[in-house]
């Protein structure tokens, strides 16, 4: 307990990090796998091969190797940046290839009749895409796409390898001042299944109600 | 791949081509562009110089990115065996009908499944210490990579077995056989085959996973590549190690990848495996 609330500023202010890290990159990662999954399904080749090249190198590659890359290659190759935009611009990249592999699974459990009347009416890919088809996905695709928003919460702690402002490195402030790094460890695991338990009751919610058969 | 999606747009016309033709035109040049000004600021940078590519020759560097391999695979290797005996254990544990047991297993499961991996890892090798256990960064590793993966692939285990229909348990216990029997013969060997896709997936992540170590100084690829950079005499190639580096994570990935889908191909041809889409929610990420 003493490890707890003798830190406590220091363990709030770090899971603050964690939080505004998870939620800039939820939003930057959720705007790109989108966009990429539309080119992915899009009637233009180039745009096609360009989204499966970016999900096959991205998919494939560990989150560490490219965290590592942005936090120590991305300033020697371009100019400096705050290591907090780095880690958003990696977690987002990486998360958004499998953003997109939701995306596109959505897209399919759409019934082909919906995108062939919409056809019919003489609408247009990107009409059929926004107006027809992705609202329908949004009931299948909710509870896969939670499950990576929660491995992106998770995943932000890879960036506490590289940098100190978030709750993966809390145990080294304990450790400075003297504390027991166990207990802050453990400080920090009970702090995320507190953030993740609930996104994993309301993803389980949403299965639920949403798996209702159309 | 093709069927679903031909359907989201019509056979193009003359007006319709001449518009895809320039939209892919346009994202040829923009791809060109980005590619472009990252070898623009690598040949400006320095990293396309002879003088940092020259490690690729040397024989002492070969042997310390093959060591870094060896120890991927080894944490890999380990990994992924405690991990599917772990998660069948905890599957077996949460499909029970003993209420404690099943319980028990769930929490366990949720607990792992909840807590990032990289904390774990912290957990056994900075935490341990100060209870008076030390362990190896190898044993932290790959504790961290059984206790994890291992309870993702308890609910693809799971999933699995509760999409076997239902009449193949029913048929097995009118047939006599006890509830050991009903899950040894008739439903484990079906589920383990509709999840095999999911379980490899699952095993690309752990393979990916195992990089994780370079955080806690276990000298995998990473941390090889991270020693590699930062020599000074070898014109700290940092760049160009990380893209070797790179390249054999994803050669390695799309290996075990490429054996999923060659596996879901085969097993779809085979009307016995049909049906039963992997329902369980999987932490790809």
């Amino acid at each position: 307990m003493d490890v707890l609330f003798g830190n406590l500023g220091e363990y709030l202010g770090r899971f603050g990090g964690t939080i505004g890290l998870f939620v800039v990159s939820a939003i930057v990662s959720l705007i790109l796998g989108v966009v990429l999954a539309a080119m992915r399904v899009s009637p233009v080749p180039a745009m096609r091969a360009t989204g499966t090249v970016y999900v096959t190198l991205l998919r494939n590659t560990p989150l560490t190797l490219v965290l590592f890359f942005f936090a120590l290659g991305f300033t020697k190759l371009f100019f400096y940046l705050p290591f907090f935009l780095l880690a958003v611009i990696g977690l987002s990249l990486y998360t958004a290839a499998f953003v997109c592999e939701v995306v596109r699974g959505g897209i399919s459990t759409v019934p082909e009749g919906q995108a062939e009347a919409a056809r019919a009416l003489g609408l247009g890919f990107t009409q059929i895409l926004t107006l027809v088809v992705l609202p329908q996905a949004v009931r299948s695709v909710m509870p896969p796409l939670t499950s990576v928003q929660i491995a992106l919460l998770k995943n932000t702690t890879v960036a506490a390898g590289f940098s100190v402002f978030e709750a993966g490195g809390f145990y080294r402030a304990v450790n400075e001042r003297g504390g027991s790094t166990l207990v802050a460890l453990l400080w920090v695991a009970l702090g995320f299944v507190v953030l993740v338990l609930p996104l994993s009751v309301l993803q389980r919610r949403l299965e639920k109600r949403w798996s209702v058969a159309r | 791949m093709s069927a679903p999606t031909a359907v989201l747009f019509d056979v193009p016309g003359p007006r319709a081509r001449a518009r895809n033709t320039a939209a892919g035109a346009v994202t040829l040049v923009v791809v060109a562009a980005l590619v472009g000004v990252v070898i623009w600021r690598m040949a400006a940078t320095g990293q396309l110089d002879a003088r940092v590519w020259e490690w690729v020759l040397y024989e002492n560097v070969q042997l310390a990115i093959l060591d870094g391999l060896v120890n991927t695979l080894r944490a890999f290797a380990s990994g992924a065996v405690l991990a599917l005996i772990l998660g069948a254990l905890l599957a077996l544990g949460r499909l029970s009908d003993h209420r404690w047991l099943a319980s028990v297993s769930g929490g366990v499961v949720e607990l792992f499944r909840a807590v990032p991996l990289v904390v774990l890892m912290f957990l056994f090798y900075y935490g341990l210490p100060s209870a008076g256990i030390t362990v190896s960064t190898y044993v932290a590793v790959v504790l961290g990579l059984m206790l994890y993966n291992g309870a993702v692939l308890a609910e693809v285990f799971r999933a699995g077995v509760l999409a076997v229909p239902r009449g193949q348990s029913e048929a097995a216990y009118a047939l006599g056989l006890r509830k050991s029997g009903v899950m040894r013969f008739v439903l484990l060997p079906q589920a383990v085959r509709s999840m095999l896709p999911a379980i490899i997936s699952q095993l690309v992540v752990l393979l990916k996973d195992t990089a994780l170590g370079f955080l806690i100084t276990y000298p995998e690829l990473l941390f090889q590549a991270q020693f590699l950079g930062s020599n000074a005499t070898l014109g700290s190639p940092l760049i160009p190690v990380a893209l070797v580096v790179a390249a054999i994570y994803i050669t390695l990935c799309l290996l075990l990848s490429a054996l999923a889908t060659w596996i879901e191909r085969r097993s779809r041809r085979n009307p016995a495996a049909l049906a039963v889409a992997p329902a369980g929610r999987l932490d790809d990420a």
